[in-house]
């Protein structure tokens, strides 16, 4: 009785191999994610890292705006133009969603009931899913003309156009993620400072976005991550001319609109070629930073909580 | 001092001459189409506790629900009968906000909000419009002695009141029930989740606060309804079986042999 007993304790029977295949592919899913990650960073690092340490001037790089890689006699790589027309279409792209995407996520998470709840919900999950050459389009054919007749400019290419563009698109993204930090608000919550006598708007504004306040820096963030990242769009809307923007009617370039205008047209290794790869460890770190950013505040809901 | 339907003071009327706080009037309330509770009457006496006892289920939170509206969040339940506070039906009240803050409650499971221990009990006070620091101040220190609580906290009132303990949590919202200065007071069960101390002390915290308001007790411990409640009623299954004077419940002076069983444990 004993022996056999013992025995249990040790066969390996069917249902112990499953356990460990199950885990084998759990682990490779959850590791390949990162090794993806680091094979980008050595990918694009190897490309780019030369020329940082070699031929550019680290200084020209983030303080001159002439981005001249094609000059025949004088090549210039200087960024700072075209990270002036990224962060410059971006913060008016936040200016537009973020008002946008707080009100819709406030509306259908606290007010909205029943079926109108769903029906924008669905709604705005259509809209995440618009392709960005889709919103590029809008921009260069119904937002262009717009702007020309509106505000009398001579072209309507510029950071006003990319801004709003990038703005709706970034838009619904925030605005589940913003909600879903609604949601995660308890809804005793809710209901103590309904029994208190507050108003909805008052349990809104005094429990639910204090409570939910985290999700929704977080949902920001990630919704500046998604600008700086964007790149059909914006190249077709932004007008694509180097520029260092003084009034939201210039046209702009952004850094990743130049990677993919101008990447087709290098040989691979030459200085323009490394060049391109220097932006892309830019645009890398920065994207990197923001999203760890929104982790650790969205980590810090949780250990809240 | 309403009704006077052949009952004596000794079986649990109120007693002549003081004032209604709050009456019900074949009170009957439902989800969908299941009924929950029927035909409920009473009177409730200002400046007493009333408890109210009976099993899980038998109706007793969603009774309070009724009384100050809440049932508004519900979309599928239904109240049917008079709630009179202060002599005027509930649902006749135009602003139910207004309505809402003259009736303080306390849940079983305490909910501190996840603001700061002061911004919890400010949090009414400054919802009805008062801005002044030191009034805020002020109210914020009475309410939170008046539930024996300020000797714990006052050196953190700037911390997240979701954070205290459970015993804690109960006693700030009991304090923040008080910051609304209500006329009538809720208590669900309050001490599901509290220690015997702190029930205790919340205990003898109501027995002082029946001085300003008058309360309602749901309790699940009968011994509590003993300890405190002037007068209780009986709830099983959504039926009201009587509502007696605590000491005759106890001691056996009952009109329905069930709250005898039930008081005394003899019950399921
Ligand atoms: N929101 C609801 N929807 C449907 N039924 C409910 C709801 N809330 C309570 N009930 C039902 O009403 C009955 C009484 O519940 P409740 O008032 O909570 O009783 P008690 O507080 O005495 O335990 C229970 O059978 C419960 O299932
Ligand atoms: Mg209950």
């Amino acid at each position: 009785m004993e022996a056999s007993a013992a025995g249990d304790f040790d066969r390996r029977n069917s249902s112990w191999y499953v356990d460990k295949v199950v885990q084998a592919l759990v682990f490779i899913g959850g590791i390949s994610g990162i090794l993806c990650i680091l094979g980008i960073f050595v990918f694009i690092s190897k490309e780019g890292f030369g020329f940082i340490a070699n031929t550019i001037d680290i200084k020209e790089f983030f303080t001159s705006p002439n981005w001249r890689p094609t000059s025949e006699e004088n090549p210039t790589y200087g960024a700072l133009a075209l990270i002036a027309g990224t962060a410059s279409v971006t913060g008016l792209a936040m200016v537009v969603a973020v008002p946008f995407s707080l009100g819709a996520a406030i509306y259908i998470g606290e007010f909205a009931r029943g079926k109108t709840r769903e029906v924008l919900k669905v709604l705005v999950e259509m809209l995440a899913a618009i392709p960005s050459v889709v919103w590029g389009f809008i921009g260069l054919s119904i937002m262009n003309p717009v702007i020309i007749d509106l505000f009398d400019v001579p072209v309507g290419l510029n950071v006003l156009n990319a801004g709003v563009i990038l703005g709706l698109m970034a838009a619904p993204i925030m605005t589940t993620i913003a909600e879903d930090a609604l949601k995660a608000v308890p809804d005793h919550y809710r209901e103590a400072a309904e029994a208190m006598g507050a108003t909805r708007w008052q349990v809104t504004f005094r429990v639910v976005l204090p409570a939910a306040k985290n999700g929704l820096v977080a949902a920001v963030l990630l919704g500046v991550g998604r600008g700086f990242g964007e790149t059909m769009a914006v190249l077709m809307a932004s007008g694509h001319s180097i520029n260092m923007p003084d009034s939201i009617f210039d046209s702009v370039r952004a850094l990743t609109a130049t990677i993919a205008a101008e990447l087709g047209e290098t040989a691979v290794g030459s200085d323009h070629y490394q060049a391109l790869f220097t932006l892309g460890i830019f645009l890398f770190a920065i994207t990197f930073v923001i999203n760890l950013a929104a982790d650790l505040v969205l980590r810090g809901i949780r250990k809240e909580a | 001092m309403v009704t006077d339907e052949g009952r004596t003071a000794v079986d649990g009327s109120t007693r002549d001459g003081a004032e209604v706080k709050l009456s019900v009037r074949d009170l009957s309330i439902s989800y969908g189409d299941k009924t929950v509770l029927s035909g409920v009457s009473f009177d409730v006496e200002e400046h007493e506790i009333f408890g109210i006892i009976g099993p899980a289920n038998s109706g007793k939170t969603s009774f309070l629900r009724a009384l100050n509206r809440m049932d508004d969040f519900i979309p599928e339940m239904q109240v049917e009968g008079e709630v009179l506070f202060n002599g005027m039906e509930v649902r006749r009240w135009r602003n139910v906000y207004a309505l809402r803050r003259r009736i303080g409650v306390v849940f079983p499971l305490p909910v501190g909000l996840p603001l700061s221990i002061y911004d919890n009990v400010a949090l009414s006070p400054q919802l009805s419009g008062i801005k002044d620091k030191t009034v805020l101040d002020e109210t914020v220190e009475r309410c939170l002695r008046r539930a024996a609580l300020w000797d714990e906290v006052k050196d953190r009132l700037d911390s997240l009141g979701s954070l205290l303990s459970g015993g804690q949590q109960q006693r700030l919202t009991i304090a923040r029930a008080l910051s609304q200065e209500p006329e009538l007071l809720l208590l669900d069960e309050f001490s599901i989740a509290v220690d015997p101390v702190t029930t205790m002390r919340i205990e003898d915290v109501l027995k002082e606060l029946k001085q300003e308001m008058t309360i309602i007790l749901v309790t699940n411990l009968v011994q509590q309804a003993r300890r405190l409640a002037d007068r209780t009623a009986f709830f099983l299954s959504g039926e009201l079986v009587e509502v007696a004077a605590t000491e005759d419940l106890f001691t056996g002076q009952v009109q329905d042999a069930r709250s005898r069983d039930y008081v005394e444990g003899r019950f399921g």
